[in-house]
């Protein structure tokens, strides 16, 4: 049996804190342990901007993650709850299918993409592309977002707390976006929308269930989504497209 | 790919710790860019010489002899040393005419730096064994510039490996590609720079030399460059005193940055800085797309 086997075993078997160092562990040994883990908590300390930390997990386990992270951290998450307390690099939870990604500080580029499903909270700001190509995944953003946010973002929520970049929403499919501060530039076919008492409630869950009170006033935002005129190809678009 | 580091010390006491530190952030982005490596060192300036460092391409190359038709031609006295297959050539006052005159009439070495203070060294194949065997943690200065390349515009040869330098003290690294270049390359001939490469990151680092030969602060030169460079790039910069990042509008280039009392410090990832004195306590952030961020020591 390989070190790296055991190390599993050993992590599957305690359910209560199991500490992977990853000053003495490989990212490989962390991540069969998490992988192969139907239950309990585990903190990852020493993570020194690893790449594809914690991603691919299947269970329901909590997983602490100390320090700063480097790409692809929590991608293709299914139920499992991820708390990184650092920044994280690209693409963090990307195509994430359920469960829970929290980053504690500062997302780069491509948080969140093409995710299907869960809840992403960056409590700091994200840099380009978050949620392009989202599809069902709810991203709240409490500091600001970078340029080209929600590209084709066919279904799900983002919201943001601060401001959004250049090119919110380009060609934007039906997700939705709640943005409370300034939008730099709105990308082709993203239009601003009436909030109706749907979306007002809507946007309180997502806000409770990333853990902001009643401080943060959802009269206070302004939703942005498809004005729907290039779904399909039509010649008088053909300018905008 | 192509991977970036950058440290500029606050603290001197860092700047024997220089080489080392560098080193090591070089090593965490072997895997961004096996094909080549260099690096640039800020080293103390000497007293009123300048050191022009280059490589010899074909090994029956004899520096001394350089040295000798160098210091004929130019009547000013040259010495030098090497480490391997470079050559640290200093001669008194400024070597920009002894530049060019290697560029010239020694086409077995390539030129790769001339100032007061810069050195830059190049290889190819793994960064950390190009870094052992330069004895790059053995150096010691106020700041360092490291890239490791993965050749994407043009061939894997010491000549296009990064950083470049075509003016006094300046080096420049490159993450992306640039479309514009050969376009830019004649005009800038017409304006007198002088290229060793058919590379795209020589001719923004011959644009920057350039603007600041026309008066230019390092910052203005980075401002001017948003509008006439046409590509991806995530650039770091270093001058005699200064430092200096900058994204293409589009940030397609990844780029992470800390600062703290002691030191300025760029990396492609987070882990190239993840070793770095003081990390923990570190501000730490990414450089905004078409904005220009530079330190100098005054």
């Amino acid at each position: 049996m390989s070190p790296s086997v055991r190390v599993g075993m050993k992590a599957t078997h305690e359910t209560q804190n199991a500490g992977l160092d990853m000053a003495s562990l490989s990212l490989r040994q962390v991540n069969e342990s998490l992988q192969k883990a139907e239950a309990g908590s585990f903190v990852v300390s020493n993570p020194r901007g690893a790449h594809a930390l914690a991603a691919g997990l299947v269970s329901p386990i909590d997983v602490t993650v100390e320090g700063h992270v480097g790409y692809y951290c929590g991608g293709m998450n299914q139920k499992a709850s991820i708390t990184i307390n650092g920044n994280a690099g690209t693409g963090v939870a990307e195509n994430m299918m359920s469960g829970r990604v929290h980053v504690k500080g500062d997302a780069s580029q491509s948080a969140g993409a093409t995710g299907c499903g869960g809840l992403l909270v960056i409590d700091g700001n994200a840099s380009a592309r978050l949620g392009i190509s989202l599809r069902g995944l709810n991203i709240v953003v409490k500091g600001s977002i970078g340029h080209m946010a929600a590209f084709m973002a066919q279904a799900g929520n983002i919201v943001v707390l601060g401001d959004a970049g250049d090119a919110l929403g380009d060609s934007i499919y039906e997700a939705r976006l709640f943005v409370r501060g300034k939008v730099k530039s709105l990308g082709t076919d993203c239009i601003a929308k009436e909030m109706r008492d749907e979306h007002r409630t809507l946007l309180r869950g997502l806000l409770d269930a990333a853990g902001i009170g009643p401080e943060v006033d959802v009269a206070e935002f302004t939703r942005y989504g498809s004005a729907r005129k290039l779904y399909n190809f039509h010649i008088d678009n053909l300018g905008s497209y | 790919m192509c991977g970036i580091v950058g440290l500029f010390l606050k603290d001197k006491a860092l700047e024997p710790e220089l080489g080392r530190l560098t080193a090591a952030m070089l090593h965490e982005m072997c895997g961004r860019g096996p094909d080549s490596a260099g690096f640039a060192i800020y080293g103390s300036a000497s007293d009123g010489t300048s050191k022009i460092c280059a490589v010899r391409r074909a090994s029956t190359l004899d520096w001394a002899d350089v040295a000798a038709r160098l210091g004929e031609a130019t009547g000013r006295k040259v010495t030098y040393e090497t480490i391997e297959d470079h050559a640290i050539i200093r001669i008194d006052g400024d070597g920009a005419a002894a530049r060019a005159w290697l560029i010239e009439n020694v086409p077995e070495a390539t030129v790769l730096s001339e100032g007061e203070a810069i050195e830059i060294y190049k290889g190819i194949g793994d960064p950390d064994a190009i870094s052992q065997r330069l004895r790059l943690a053995s150096f010691s200065g106020t700041h360092a510039i490291g890239h490791t390349r993965m050749a994407t515009e043009s061939a894997v040869t010491i000549a296009g490996s990064h950083p470049f330098s075509t003016g006094r003290d300046t080096c420049l690294v490159h993450n992306g590609s640039l479309s514009n270049h050969n376009r830019l390359r004649e005009t800038l001939r017409r304006h007198g720079e002088r290229f060793q490469t058919e590379n795209d990151t020589e001719v923004a680092a011959g644009y920057l030399s350039w603007r600041m030969k026309e008066g230019d602060s390092l910052q203005q030169a980075l401002e001017h460059a948003l509008d006439d460079l046409d590509g991806f790039y995530t650039f770091v910069v270093g001058t005699r005193d200064g430092f200096a990042v900058l994204r293409d509008p589009i940030a397609c280039k990844p780029a992470v940055m800390a600062e703290t009392d002691a030191w300025v410090a760029f990396g492609s990832e987070f882990r190239a800085l993840a070793a770095l004195p003081g990390i923990d306590a570190a501000r730490i952030w990414e450089p905004a797309p078409a904005t220009v961020y530079a330190w100098s020591r005054s």
